[in-house]
């Protein structure tokens, strides 16, 4: 359960910005030929499915997409929807429990020896810490008695022994994915089991499982330079929103984090409303709804969320970040911009195609080819999220001997060029073609697709979105991209965010001409 | 072409194998009483193949379902065949390749040219082969196609092309430190095959600092003589593609078919290895040891021994260490196996600095195992139907199957490959499971690397009682003049 994409470890920005891409655009005459494989149903607890027809194979792949995501955890619980994440491989009262009445009574037991520790640990004065010892061996006595019914990872193995290809699952901080591939044969089990983990999942091996997220943190954030380096930017670049807090979970926070509450996140977002489903591959739909609708009408109704209140205020300090250690020089920085439903999500698009796509880009073509100061250099959006306001976000790796001040400012005379003067006509053409071929290249996937039809479906509450929004592309212009940039890239809306490199705990000054303020 | 198949699967799982009988109180077994009914039929596309009388085979695999046509040129020869002196020069060859096009068009022209299609001809290099490959809309395939066999045969290297390149590939030197999991990977491999060994020595600054447009040449005309594999899949009419090829391929020299390769494989000095480093709170520990090649007929045996080893959720590796004690997310293990050469064993757990010991004892504890625990037959039939119920997504697209075939021609492997495979793995035993653990697992030939934060590591490595802990040093080799002047 991989979860925390952070884009953006190295390469695998590309991979985002590119899916940005992937994900708008199409054709009349391509939506027609869709429009006939897929169908869609909405059941009355409110889930959606969608079932798209492509029997190349017998196989077929899923996408479950819950409308939530890190951003709705609640304060002082980040890490929460991606602890549940967790949770949902662990089984139901069906499977991975050899006696499920029983094991409710001792999973309480948890529950209560583990509030009993939390209260004494937590207490600011008068700890003692005897007591609090005591209660620890009580808590680790009850996870031990608990276990006792378990049958580890059965869930996983059934869905394994009958040939679940790439099983696994993404929090982010707007939703959270689960996904894997299976025989076509298997669609009825396949459906069992998914529908039993979203209606009926058990706070099973929860606190065995807090561990493994844990170390999930230190291998993605603590351990790694550039992760350490975004966490940062963001809790800098936001104020108010959850956009800035850390996605996998401060330390203090995700170390404490109980089953009661991942219980509580499951029953107010895991409801029929927030859940859309989307099955891709050898499947009929005249023949699979019925046997979907069976097993996904056990999703309890439940209202939609309400959606949080919080707004980023608009930032009017610029801000900096610089962190000194024994790393090689990077730098990064993010100017805010909407959430994607404002009308100008297109031309953020046309900006990073045109910035960075490819050895044509323009960031390419200075920093790299030009310049020779980077070895790479891209600007991409949204980040972190989408749904919320989000970061137009820009980085390059600097060549050896060059610095991050460099970075920013060759990257700043790459911004100022898009604000004072029009792109070209084969630049924006590039973007359009580029699009829609990218588009169509996605839909030879089975389980990219799948993906995509159950965002777009979420979002724009019609998957037709995925396809109709080339005529958002192609209605982009010169004049768009020049105001969108001239609106959004100002000092008084950007963080910039660096390491330099500091030898043997002494500060290598000497390397950086700066780029503090 | 990669290097191995069976390779560590980090994000792999396991299962402890309670003993049958403690644990059957569960209930029903709803799960058991869904029908599943016969799969569909279905039979892979195979490609086309075309052996041209000098050699070269050529696939042709079509598929209609979208308006694209790409393709591929496979070269034998890669950085295991450059001068050690130069290591990196294929690196530099992949790229200069293609940035700098064609005495028709230059690199940048061909960028602008493509992209503008929303195209792609790319280039790039590989420890055993080189490849040329290109992609584009239909209705651009003849174009793309003659700008990539341009390419092909009448590369135009530029030295401002390669100059770029290397600064890249020093980039990559400089900040190959940088991350532990980098570190983890590229030490423990040293470790198994040698750090000299054409399968791991590593560019440094006066490596690829040696590296000269010559050379770029050189190795071009050495290898473009080689027995070339062309393979085309999309939207294509076969009989204008397959003439197409044929007027550019049949013309060209009997191939030249390079002699084998006999490098020594002596696996790892067994003993406790040590890298420090100070930014990190969780340690990579690797164990590691040599494997063997695919045309080993204990492979089948061996993938199944495997999947018990480290490959799923419910295998002992995932089981033991995640699922129950907590101590790790990424944690998996496997006996490794190449197309031509060996492979790796190679198991690893990343856990916090505090529990280094006790999650490397575990990880021991079950490599060791495998040899004196018995496979049950539970774990045989989980670990069967883990891989034969999942087999079919080797090949359930026609880009699968034409990649595959191609592999196969390229190591020369009988197309049927897959087939055998498969039967072969239904028939594995619990005799040949134990039979090749007694074989193959052997604790004491492995090596234990950890990369963590020194002084955070408590209880101390020394505690495995592994002999003296052996430090690595990672410093990276700078020449005096600095490669790249300051410029500001």
């Amino acid at each position: 359960m991989q979860s925390r994409s952070f884009p953006w470890l190295w390469k695998g920005v590309w991979a985002l910005a590119l899916a940005a891409l992937v994900l708008a655009g199409a054709h009349a005459q391509d939506l027609k030929s869709f429009e006939q494989k897929i169908t869609t149903k909405v059941l009355p607890n409110g889930l959606t499915l969608i079932i798209c027809e492509r029997p190349d194979a017998p196989v077929f792949s899923y996408s479950t997409f819950i409308d939530a995501g890190d951003v709705n955890d609640p304060s002082g619980q980040s890490g929460l929807a991606h602890m549940f994440e967790h949770l949902a491989f662990k089984g139901t009262s069906q499977i991975g429990t050899t006696d499920y009445a029983a094991e409710k009574i001792a999973l309480e037991k948890v529950e209560a020896a583990n509030d009993a520790y939390e209260a004494e640990y937590l207490k600011a004065v008068g700890r003692d810490e005897k007591k609090l010892a005591e209660l620890k061996k009580a808590f680790v006595e009850a996870q031990t008695k608990a276990h006792k019914f378990v049958i580890p990872n059965q869930f996983t193995d059934v869905a394994e022994r009958n040939g679940a290809e790439g099983l696994n699952a993404e929090t982010a901080l707007d939703n959270t994915v689960f996904f894997w591939s299976m025989p076509e044969n298997r669609l009825e089990l396949w459906a069992w089991l998914e529908s039993s983990r979203l209606a009926d999942v058990v706070p099973r091996e929860f606190y065995k499982e807090r561990d493994v997220v844990n170390e999930e943190r230190r291998m993605r954030t603590d351990s790694n330079p550039i992760g350490r380096l975004v966490e940062q930017l963001l809790a800098t670049a936001y104020v108010a929103h959850n956009y800035g807090r850390s996605g996998v979970g401060w330390p203090s926070e995700v170390s404490q984090i109980n089953a009661t509450e991942a219980m509580e996140f499951h029953k107010k977002y895991y409801v029929g409303a927030n859940i859309v489903i989307a099955v891709v591959g050898d499947v009929k739909a005249a023949e699979a709804l019925p046997v979907l609708e069976k097993y996904f009408s056990r999703i309890p109704a439940g209202p939609k969320p309400e959606e949080m209140t919080t707004v980023e205020p608009k930032q009017f300090a610029e801000k900096t970040v610089a962190i000194r250690e024994q790393t090689q020089p990077f730098y990064v920085e993010g100017y805010h911009r909407p959430d994607y439903r404002n009308p100008d999500d297109a031309v953020y698009d046309a900006i990073s195609d045109i910035l960075s796509n490819g050895r044509v880009s323009r960031l390419y073509r200075s920093l790299v080819r030009d310049e020779q100061i980077a070895a790479e250099a891209a600007g991409f959006s949204p980040f972190p999220g989408e749904k919320y306001p989000s970061l137009f976000a820009f980085f390059a790796v600097p060549l050896p001997g060059h610095t991050p001040a460099q970075m920013r400012d060759a990257i700043h005379k790459e911004i100022d060029k898009l604000k004072s003067a029009d792109v070209t006509d084969e630049e924006l053409a590039m973007f359009k073609t580029r699009t829609r071929a990218d588009l169509l290249r996605g839909l030879a996937n089975n389980q990219g697709l799948a993906n995509s039809l159950a965002e777009y479906q979420t979002r724009y509450g019609d998957w037709r979105e995925l396809f109709l929004q080339l005529d958002k592309v192609d209605k982009v212009s010169k004049a768009d991209i020049r105001r969108v940039a001239n609106q959004v890239f100002v000092p008084g809306n950007r963080t910039e965010a660096w390491i330099e490199t500091e030898s043997n705990g002494k500060a290598a000054a000497a390397q950086q001409d700066g780029g503090a303020q | 072409m990669k290097k191995t198949f069976g390779k560590l699967i980090v994000f792999a799982a396991c299962a402890l194998v309670f003993v049958p009988g403690a644990l059957q109180a569960q209930q029903s077994k709803p799960w058991e009483k869904i029908p599943i009914p016969k799969l569909h039929e279905f039979k892979p596309h195979q490609p086309q193949r075309i052996e041209l009388k000098n050699g070269i085979v050529l696939f042709l695999q079509e598929d209609h379902e979208l308006p694209f046509v790409s393709g591929s040129v496979t070269i034998p020869g890669g950085s295991r065949d450059e001068d050690p002196d130069k290591a990196g020069l294929v690196g530099l060859y992949g790229q200069a390749w293609r940035t700098s096009g064609t005495a028709k068009i230059n690199g940048d022209a061909l960028d602008d040219l493509l992209e503008s299609k929303a195209a792609h001809i790319e280039t790039g290099g590989d420890v055993d082969s080189t490849a040329l490959s290109w992609d584009s809309l239909k209705g651009d395939s003849d174009q793309v196609l003659s700008l990539a066999l341009d390419l092909l045969f009448h590369p135009n290297f530029s030295a401002e092309k390669l100059e770029l390149a290397r600064q890249e590939a020093a980039t990559n030197i400089v900040r190959r430190n940088d991350d532990e999991g980098g570190i983890a990977g590229r030490e423990s491999v040293k470790l198994v095959y040698g750090p000299n060994s054409p399968y791991t020595r590593q560019p440094e600054m006066a490596t690829i600092g040696a590296v000269g447009l010559e050379d770029l040449k050189a190795w071009h005309e050495r290898t473009i003589g080689g027995k070339l594999i062309v393979s085309v899949s999309g939207d294509f009419d076969p009989v204008v593609m397959e003439a197409r090829l044929r007027a550019a391929f049949a013309g060209l020299p009997r191939v030249k078919v390079a002699p084998a390769r006999h490098d020594d494989f002596a696996g790892p000095k067994p003993g406790v290895y040590f890298i420090d480093k100070e930014d990190v709170n969780q340690s990579n520990v690797e164990i590691v040891g040599l494997g063997t090649d695919r045309r080993n007929p204990d492979v089948p045996a061996l993938a199944v021994m495997n999947e018990i080893l480290g490959g799923s959720f419910a295998s002992r590796m995932f089981q033991k260490i995640r699922t129950e004690q907590g101590l790790a997310y990424a944690v998996g293990g496997s006996y490794g196996y190449g197309w031509d050469h060996p492979g790796e064993f190679h198991a690893m757990v990343l856990t916090q600095s505090a529990t280094t010991v006790d999650a490397t004892k575990l990880a021991l504890a079950e490599i060791d195992g495998l040899t004196t625990r018995p496979f049950t037959e539970e774990e045989l039939a989980r670990a069967k139907d883990n891989i034969l119920n999942s087999f079919l997504f080797r090949y359930d697209t026609r880009e699968k199957v034409l990649a595959m075939r191609v592999r196969l021609e390229f190591y020369g492997y009988p197309s049927d490959y897959l087939e055998n495979y498969r039967a072969a793995l239904e028939k594995v035993t619990i005799a040949d499971l134990d039979r090749v653990a007694k074989k193959y697992i052997h604790p004491g030939k492995l090596a234990i690397l950890v990369v963590g934060n020194g002084p955070e590591i408590k209880p101390g490595l020394e505690e495995l009682k592994l002999g003296p802990v052996l430090p690595i040093d990672i410093t990276i080799p700078m020449p005096k003049q600095p490669e790249v002047e300051k410029k500001q």
